[in-house]
């Protein structure tokens, strides 16, 4: 095992592309909480939150995994790091299986693939010093070799980094509660990168926090993947948030992976209806782009009765579009790739109109905002000193879409 | 030091097209460690059939605002001083006051803020419509929703029980759910998040009220949902012709929802302009830094915008200006002066770079001239 | 707005986070901080004061009687006693002994059985509780019914019986007697506690970084299920005082040499007769007294331990 990567190793990984090192495969993966019903308390059903789910993660590259509340995302997330037993499938980092494992072993690899929480208050115990909050895992994970047995390395370690997460070193002895939202999830992310990871599952780690908040930890979220070389499952209901974080993008709904590309395919040419409908959705702030929305009628059905065949048709538009053609009732589509690894699961990905899903997901829009600076002459000396390397204006923009 | 606006002491009906018109609103909480001003001096209006978008991050205020137009804020701790409360004000909070001028929210003429409390619960749910975040805790678990909306209506007009039902399974009807003769016998928690947040919709227009305030209607809800929600809100007052406010911290919403927008910042005001004028072309900096840390379109690959810091702590906030300490262009005025938005011309920004600061000598940097937009 | 109120803005730093207002305690450890909590904490500095007035007495209290307070003395009158007029500070019993003699001896015996039952009460009830409320599943199920029926036993008949089987009097047999009946609400309050805490996420956090089981439940969980449970702990004391001197009153308590609060009280039943007000009364006020500083400083070390509660 590779001991103190250190920031200054990181040869900066460039996103990932086909071809590169798979980190973490998932194959079949199920979830399934059991219902019991009746005075005997008996197993009448299951809900079925993660249902046959396979894809890849290479290693370097930000997975985005977008979804509905209740779609099975997060789910996903803590059962593949082992945080809930699985019902049934495989998965495994770097070769090693995950679900195999247990007792020592388990725990050495639990050092491996961490996990940054949505919530930065139920997240950090409130009842814990912040040198403690982050050195638990050290203790646990102590060796010979790396000695975080003693005291004065692990200190030393958690002083580490809280600095590589933007906070200062004295602030240790400190409660969550002495923190703002913006600052407990850089303890919480400070906690997982201190076990010196290969994978993080990144759970919401921005919905909590208020947008300028979040672009602060967005920012720190990439700069700690190169500095560490690290590789994302990122998991968000934040369209916006996930195409610009991740290379690849998989979307779920009621359980099952509906569409997986690399994120610049998917936004622009969504292959499954319902990512079409979840693009169009999203409102912009740019009050030029009209999108041409489709408006998804009805409510999502419960995982605990999925309806048959296709896990959408009761809601899909393209479906009523092509006048409700029974496959979608009855078969189960496969998941297949629509050219250049571009997967999709649906019967009828070939029938999506171009110009619905172009006006869906505004492929037309204007160009991105570029923003000139606002002053001529600036005072002298700036009030306050950004961040090292967050100029307060991006530089000119580069045309997206 | 802000000498008080006395314009806003004139007449109560100074636009006459305005249906509300909130000014120089205060409210104050006194709270044990001491006195937080959650709103300090907010003024906007909104004209009969018109839409207006409140937005802001957490904590500037933006709810309360909301609430004190209802009057829903219990006094004490909560203060906002008006004509007829001078006396009973604590005297940190008027301390804190100072020579500022009594808040005013005037509903067609008349002020809520001094109405009697019969009168102001007519104006409640009748006149002015509320929809909240939460739709499951604004709803009472042990009644049905058809209850709920017909005791609603039977509150505030006059109706027969049978009338103030069929009303309720009408304005279910209105607001896009299959099948209201059943849905109004069913329960709170047999609905789902986004059909208890259209019966919440319906509820607000079962009286048909002449306003409509929106808290982050759709914040709790997933984005095909919000989808949904944000067209039927616009539909139902495009075709009663209620106006609307809406509260929220989504500037995606508000580009698609409204018209107008006020942002809000530390309980002030610090930007308002129609919608185009505001996302395009922002003027205040601050608004100029939620833009741009939005992870939107084209920002791949680039660092987002922060806006460094946070929020000032509400029991001691900075001199000048609320958002200087932060503020990437602050130059001398704004760290002794507070600009305030009533003396902006025209009152669209409060920042010194557009205006100059009394007594003070410093020239503004110049700046982006008003127009150029911020997305090329 | 004058602004000659309004503190300078705070100046610029290179942190990056340079507004942040929620700044600097000096550091001091953990015991320090909550000791510095307590202080602050008015009604429970009393209690603590009450508290330990009572622990004096206990130890040092013949020292300032120094006779035997079951010794009868000849001089002191018979059935009617001495008021508290005649034989300061608290006048003397139908029997020739000194009620501060009773009050002062009474208060080692009463304190030992209070601090005792909580100790094997909070032992039994918080592992079991915890053991429940972590694992959930067969093993709750097994406590919770275990702890159901303990519950369903007719407590106050158990102690009569008990007393008089086991203990004849003897201090050691009554104390686990109380002990070991009263942990069960303890323990419900435990489960709770834990079946709700396991589910958050600074739990799930503990247990991806790899720590064990035994230690979640006790050094990640426990802290935070700590108020509660000293709060029942104290209530547990001045219930065991309670209950003991409720028990002497029946004669089914501690032996007639052995003095506590309780049956000081219990021997002043012929007061409703005789009509000696001060025979109840000191023994009655101790026991009260004990009971609310205890309150006091339960409710006191809850705050104090919590560190969100810092002013």
């Amino acid at each position: 095992m590779t001991e103190q990567r250190g920031p200054d190793t990181g040869a900066s990984t460039t996103p990932a592309t086909g071809g590169a090192e798979v980190l973490v495969r998932v194959e079949n993966l199920k979830k399934y909480y059991p219902i019991y019903g009746g005075v005997l308390r008996r197993h009448v059903g299951d809900v079925k939150a993660v249902d046959d789910v396979s894809f890849e993660v290479r290693r370097g590259e930000v997975f985005g995994l977008v979804g509905e509340s209740g779609c099975g995302k997060s789910t996903l997330g803590k059962t593949l790091i082992r945080l809930q037993p699985e019902t049934d499938g495989r998965a495994s980092i770097s070769g090693e299986e995950i679900f195999e494992k247990s007792g020592e072993e388990l725990k050495r690899l639990r050092r491996r693939m961490q996990i940054i929480f949505q919530d930065p208050v139920g997240s950090l115990n409130p009842r814990m010093p912040i040198s403690d909050i982050i050195g638990e895992g050290l203790v646990a994970q102590a060796t010979k070799e790396n000695g975080w047995a003693s005291r004065k390395i692990r200190d030393s370690r958690v002083e580490d980094y809280l600095e590589a997460v933007g906070l200062r070193r004295d602030y240790t002895r400190r409660y969550p509660h002495e923190f703002s939202g913006g600052q407990r999830q850089r303890i919480g992310i400070a906690r997982a990168l201190a076990l010196d990871p290969e994978f993080v599952v990144c759970d919401e780690p921005v919905s909590a926090l208020d947008v300028s908040i979040q672009s602060q930890i967005l920012n720190l979220l990439l700069d700690l993947r190169r500095e560490f070389n690290l590789t994302y499952l990122f998991i968000a209901h934040n369209l916006s948030v996930v195409q610009y974080i991740s290379d690849r993008v998989g979307v779920m709904y009621l359980g099952n992976l509906v569409e997986a590309a690399d994120v610049q395919s998917l936004y622009t040419r969504p292959r499954h209806p319902y990512s079409v409908a979840l693009l169009s959705a999203v409102p912009d702030p740019d009050p030029r782009v009209r999108k041409k929305r489709i408006v998804l009628t009805g409510d999502v059905p419960s995982p605990a009765a999925p309806p048959p065949g296709c896990r959408f048709q009761t809601r899909c538009w393209l479906r009523e579009r092509l006048g409700n053609p029974e496959n979608c009732e009855t078969e189960i589509p496969v998941w297949r790739d629509m050219g250049a690894g571009h997967m999709a699961a649906c019967h009828w990905s070939e029938e999506l109109p171009d110009d619905v899903v172009g006006q869906a997901v505004a492929r037309e829009a204007p160009p991105a905002p570029v923003l000139k600076p606002r002053v001529n002459e600036r005072p002298a000396t700036p009030p306050t000193s950004p961040q090292p390397g967050d100029s307060p204006l991006p530089g000119p923009g580069t045309v997206g879409g | 030091m802000t000498a008080p606006i006395v314009a806003a002491q004139a007449a109560p009906s100074s636009s006459p097209q305005a249906l509300l018109e909130v000014r120089d609103l205060r409210t104050y909480f006194k709270v044990m460690d001491g006195v937080v001003r959650a709103v300090d001096g907010v003024s906007f209006s909104i004209n009969r059939g018109e839409t207006l978008g409140i937005v802001g991050e957490s904590g500037c205020g933006k709810s309360v605002t909301a609430l004190s137009i209802m009057r829903l804020h219990d006094t004490p701790p909560t203060w906002i001083p008006t004509d007829a409360n001078q006396a009973d004000l604590p005297d940190d909070v008027k301390a804190l006051l100072g020579d500022a001028p009594s808040s005013r929210i005037l509903f067609e003429g008349r002020d809520l803020l001094t109405l009697p409390g019969e009168q102001m619960r007519a104006v409640r749910g009748n006149e002015i419509a509320m929809i909240f975040q939460e739709p499951m805790t604004s709803l009472n678990p042990v009644f049905t929703v058809g209850n709920q909306i017909a005791e609603a209506v039977m509150l505030h007009q006059r109706m027969s029980k049978k009338d103030a039902w069929d009303k309720a399974i009408e304005s279910i009807r209105a607001v896009g759910i299959n099948n209201p003769e059943r849905r109004v016998r069913q329960y709170p928690h047999e609905l789902s998040g986004g059909m208890r947040q259209r019966v919440m919709i319906a509820m607000a227009l079962s009286c048909d009220p002449k306003l409509i305030i929106a808290d982050e209607p759709t914040t709790a809800l997933d984005v095909t949902i919000q989808a949904q929600i944000l067209e039927l809100i616009r539909e139902v007052q495009d075709r009663t012709g209620a106006a609307l406010m809406l509260i929220t911290h989504d500037l995606g919403v508000v580009a698609e929802t409204v018209h107008d927008v006020v942002v809000m910042y530390a309980g002030r005001v610090v930007e308002t302009g129609t919608v185009d004028d505001v996302l395009l072309a922002p003027k205040h900096p601050y608004t100029e830094g939620l833009l741009t840390s939005i992870p939107s379109r084209g920002m791949k690959g680039q660092r987002l915008n922060v806006i460094t810091g946070t929020v000032p702590n509400p029991f001691n906030m900075p001199a000048g200006c609320n958002f200087a300490p932060r503020c990437p262009y602050a130059f001398e005025p704004c760290s002794e002066h507070d600009p305030r938005i009533e003396d902006a011309d025209p009152q669209d920004v409060a920042c010194w770079l557009y205006s100059r600061a009394p007594g003070s000598s410093a020239t503004p940097p110049r700046v982006r001239p008003r127009g150029a937009e911020v997305r090329a | 707005m004058s602004e000659s109120t309004l503190p300078a803005r705070p100046a610029a730093t290179p942190d990056p986070e340079s507004a942040d207002y929620e700044v600097a305690l000096e550091s001091l450890n953990q015991w320090q901080l909550a000791w510095r909590r307590f202080r602050r904490h008015k009604m429970a500095m009393v209690g603590l004061f009450i508290f330990a007035v009572m622990v004096f007495l206990a130890v040092f209290g013949p020292v300032f009687w120094p006779y035997d307070p079951l010794s009868l003395r000849s001089d002191l009158p018979g059935p009617q006693g001495l008021s508290p007029l005649d034989l300061p500070p608290m006048g003397s019993d139908g029997a020739g002994r000194s009620v501060w003699s009773l009050v002062s001896n009474g208060a080692r015996l009463s304190l030992i059985i209070g601090m005792s039952t909580m100790a094997i009460a909070v032992t039994i009830g918080v592992s079991v509780g915890a053991a429940a409320g972590f694992f959930g599943g067969r093993v709750d199920g097994f406590l919770m019914r275990f702890v159901d029926l303990m519950l369903t036993i007719p407590f106050l008949f158990i102690v009569l019986v008990a007393a008089r089987f086991f203990g004849a009097g003897e201090l050691l047999p009554l104390i686990l007697i109380f002990g070991l009946l009263s942990w069960p609400g303890l323990a419900r309050l435990v489960r709770a506690l834990y079946l709700s805490l396991r589910e958050q996420e600074f739990v799930q956090a503990a247990k991806a970084v790899g720590v064990g089981n035994v230690r979640i439940a006790f050094r990640h969980i426990l802290p935070n299920a700590i108020g509660p449970i000293v709060v029942s702990a104290t209530l547990l004391v001045a219930n065991a005082i309670i209950l003991e001197a409720f028990v002497s009153f029946l004669n089914f308590g501690l032996k007639a040499q052995d003095i506590s609060w309780g049956n000081a009280l219990a021997r002043s039943q012929q007061t409703i007769a005789v009509g000696n007000w001060w025979w109840p009364f000191f023994p009655g006020m101790a026991i009260a007294l004990t009971v609310i500083a205890i309150n006091f400083i339960g409710d006191g070390l809850r705050d104090a331990l919590d560190p969100r509660s810092r002013e």
